[in-house]
């Protein structure tokens, strides 16, 4: 058995794969930060909340409902998406004149009224919710055991990711979009309901959120805080990828899971603070982020 | 009357103050602060559930028909030893609180014992592991009720030894209860023989992905991974190992585990789990009609050791305040304590026990195993009972604990 750094090769390939799977989902939820940064200029501090209720619909589909796993991965969605819809409809949609700080404070305190109506629920030490049987077991890969659930949250992260990059980059939909950022009033002008547009992209935010949360519902317990023990470290990753750039949550999220499963390693106690380290030199080299355009 | 937010906001101020300003009058019965994690990762090993136990011990005493007025307040300390101290400090200095009770999470409990200890207060610790608050951290006005680490240990860790487990490797929660847990299944894992690979310690709280310590420890090819770990913590690492198959190389020890973690792993993943706790709802006919007595305020919860500890706790000073009358109990907290460890203790949760001279509550501890879903008659129908460790061999002896209030 070979070793690098004193660090069996094996354990060391396996704590690679470990890293791009939580990367898979820093990513999905940095996406949905970014792309509503981006497009609304709100810092959605609910959006670990919306993780956690894309978990729990889940779980209230197959328990109260009886639907499966395949459907609920694109019911919840949905349904925590037009949650989404209220949300901006009601309360979000008066703050986009004001500063950030405000729909900082908003959000946040959103995420903390979600979270405390779940747990007077729902308790704090979750729900179990099984693996799908078609995706349970695992495959010898030689250096690890891999479950063959954790293979498809890498497929199916990358495949999200890809798709939303596509849709906002390479479509008409994504162009109207991203004019309607620049230019609000002149896009309207054109005969663009940009009021709509902006309510469907907070939506679609929110609904990869949602996502990844069915995602992790089989992976972590089903419980209130599941959200919030993600959210600095998105943020952490969108601030490090560019604020608002789609590009940068992506490849920041999957390298910064891969920064910290190495970190799991050499020196596990700083595992969960090795992302703000990053944060801070990324800061005093590029105060944009890697990937955003300076202001 | 037109409705203004100025008046609202006006109104919902002076409301606030209310609690207060009753508070202050009743300063002539016993007030017992609650003091648990009402919102985080330990609520459901401590929360709600324990609030309804103090209560539950207020009403089997008969407080109201002996004339004790006793009133109940409810803190959250959040994890944090700071605002756990904090919320302490101001209940004894301007709420006349007479007894704090539950304090899980072991930093919190240290702070907080010294607050009782410097202001002369009770404190009832049933939610924290480490042994140290009846060890070199003990004081004249702490008692340590349910269980501590070094009990845990040498129930669970021994077991697992005794039967082919011995060579370990820990996952420890890097925290006060993480290390102390930890030491003292080390202790006994070498004391039988067995050995020690390696530990990772996991950043507490926050950490939810356990897998890349679960194959570091795998990797190393311990028999046995002892989670040096509680709450939601152990039931992610149980779930992820069962997920990467690390429970068929190694078997996992749950040093620390309560049956709201058994609930929520459900006993697909749970089942085999080999546990220890001094309380279990269906143990005898006494605790089973404790527990029906309780269940309609927990909304079917049924109570951990930590929290049936808080039922005990209360249920035990009142006893000693009736005998030592309200007025001697209210002055010193250390003679309150002193009061209870004259009395034998016999509570429906625990039965007859008794408490030390360094502030230990003795009962029995119960090694279990998590029952098979086809073993399982019924919601909630989880352990089966493998090994009953006597009170007087369960605890560290007094002699070890180094307590300065031991005089050998």
């Amino acid at each position: 058995m070979f070793s690098i750094f004193g660090v069996p090769g094996p354990l060391l390939f396996g704590q690679l794969l470990l890293g791009l799977i939580n990367g898979g989902f820093y990513a999905m939820l940095s996406l949905g930060l970014a792309v509503i940064f981006g497009m609304l200029n709100i810092i959605n501090f609910a959006h670990g909340a919306v993780f956690m209720m894309g978990a729990f619909v889940a779980w209230m589909l197959l328990n109260y409902l009886g639907v499966n796993y395949w459907f609920a991965l694109i019911l919840s969605p949905l349904i925590v998406a037009a949650f989404g819809v209220v949300l901006e409809k009601t309360i979000i949609s008066r703050l986009y004149a004001l500063d950030h700080l405000y729909g900082l404070l908003l959000t946040f305190g959103l995420a903390l009224v979600i979270e405390g109506l779940f747990r007077n629920e729902y308790g704090s030490s979750g729900m179990p919710y099984q693996i799908p049987a078609l995706l349970s077991g695992a495959v010898n890969l030689g250096f690890m055991f891999l479950p063959i659930y954790r293979g498809w949250v890498i497929v199916a992260a990358v495949v999200v990711c890809f798709a939303t990059w596509l849709l906002i980059e390479k479509t008409k939909l994504g162009s109207l979009l991203r004019a309607a950022t620049e230019n609000p009033a002149l896009v309207q002008a054109f005969g663009v309901n940009v009021p709509r547009l902006v309510t469907l992209t907070f939506a679609g935010g929110v609904a990869l959120a949602a996502f990844a949360g069915v995602l992790a519902a089989p992976i972590y317990s089903v419980n209130p805080n599941m959200g919030s023990n993600f959210i600095n470290t998105v943020f952490a990753v969108v601030v490090i990828g560019g604020m608002g750039s789609i590009f940068g949550a992506i490849v920041s999220g999957f390298g910064l899971g891969v920064i910290e499963g190495l970190t799991k390693v050499f020196y596990p106690q700083a595992s969960d603070t090795v992302i703000f380290v990053v944060m801070v030199l990324v800061l005093l080299t590029r105060p944009a982020g890697l990937f955003g355009k300076a202001a | 009357m037109t409705l203004t937010r100025r008046g609202l906001l006006g109104t919902a101020a002076a409301t606030s103050m209310l609690p207060f300003a009753r508070a202050r009058a009743a300063d002539a019965g016993i007030k017992i602060g609650v003091l648990g994690d009402m919102s985080g990762m330990y609520r459901d090993l401590s929360g709600p559930v324990s609030v309804a136990c103090a209560k539950q011990a207020i009403a089997d005493f008969g407080a109201a028909a002996k004339g004790i007025p006793v009133e109940v307040l409810v803190g959250d300390h959040q994890n944090k030893p700071d605002i756990g101290a904090g919320i302490a400090g101001q209940w004894f200095d301007r709420d006349g609180v007479d007894l704090v009770v539950d304090v899980p999470n072991s930093a919190v409990a240290l702070a907080v014992s010294n607050v009782g200890h410097l202001k002369n207060k009770v404190v009832i610790a049933c939610g924290p592991g480490t042994a140290d608050l009846t060890g070199p951290q003990c004081t004249p006005n702490t008692i340590h009720w349910s269980f501590d680490t070094w009990m845990l240990a040498h129930s669970t860790g021994g077991a697992m030894v005794k039967t082919g487990g011995d060579t370990w490797f820990f996952i420890t929660a890097d925290y006060a209860f993480g290390h102390a847990m930890q030491r003292d299944t080390a202790t006994f894992v070498k004391e039988a023989g067995g050995k020690v690979l390696g530990n990772v310690d996991t950043p507490f709280p926050g950490t939810t992905d356990f897998s890349s310590f679960l194959l570091q420890a795998q990797s190393t090819g311990a028999k046995v991974i002892g989670l040096a770990n509680a709450g939601s913590d152990t039931v992610n690492c149980i779930k992820q190992a069962a997920e990467f198959g690390v429970n068929k190389s190694a078997r996992l020890a749950g040093l620390l585990v309560f049956i709201s973690d058994v609930h929520a792993l459900g006993l697909q993943n749970a089942q085999g789990l080999v546990l220890t706790e001094t309380f279990y709802w269906d143990l005898n006919d006494r605790t089973r009609a404790f527990t029906n007595r309780l269940l309609p305020a927990t909304g079917g919860a049924r109570p951990g050791m930590g929290q049936a500890g808080v039922y005990g706790g209360v249920f035990h000073y009142l006893q000693a305040v009736e005998k030592m009358g309200v007025a001697a109990a209210k002055a010193s907290g250390a003679a309150a304590v002193a009061q209870m460890k004259a009395m034998p203790t016999d509570d429906d949760a625990f039965g007859p026990g008794s408490i030390r001279a360094d502030g230990r509550a003795l009962h029995p501890a119960y090694l279990f195993q998590v029952k098979a879903p086809s073993e399982s008659k019924g919601q909630w129908d989880y352990y089966k009972l493998l090994a009953t460790t006597p009170a007087d061999e369960a605890f560290r002896p007094l002699k070890d604990g180094h307590c300065s209030l031991v005089h050998t």
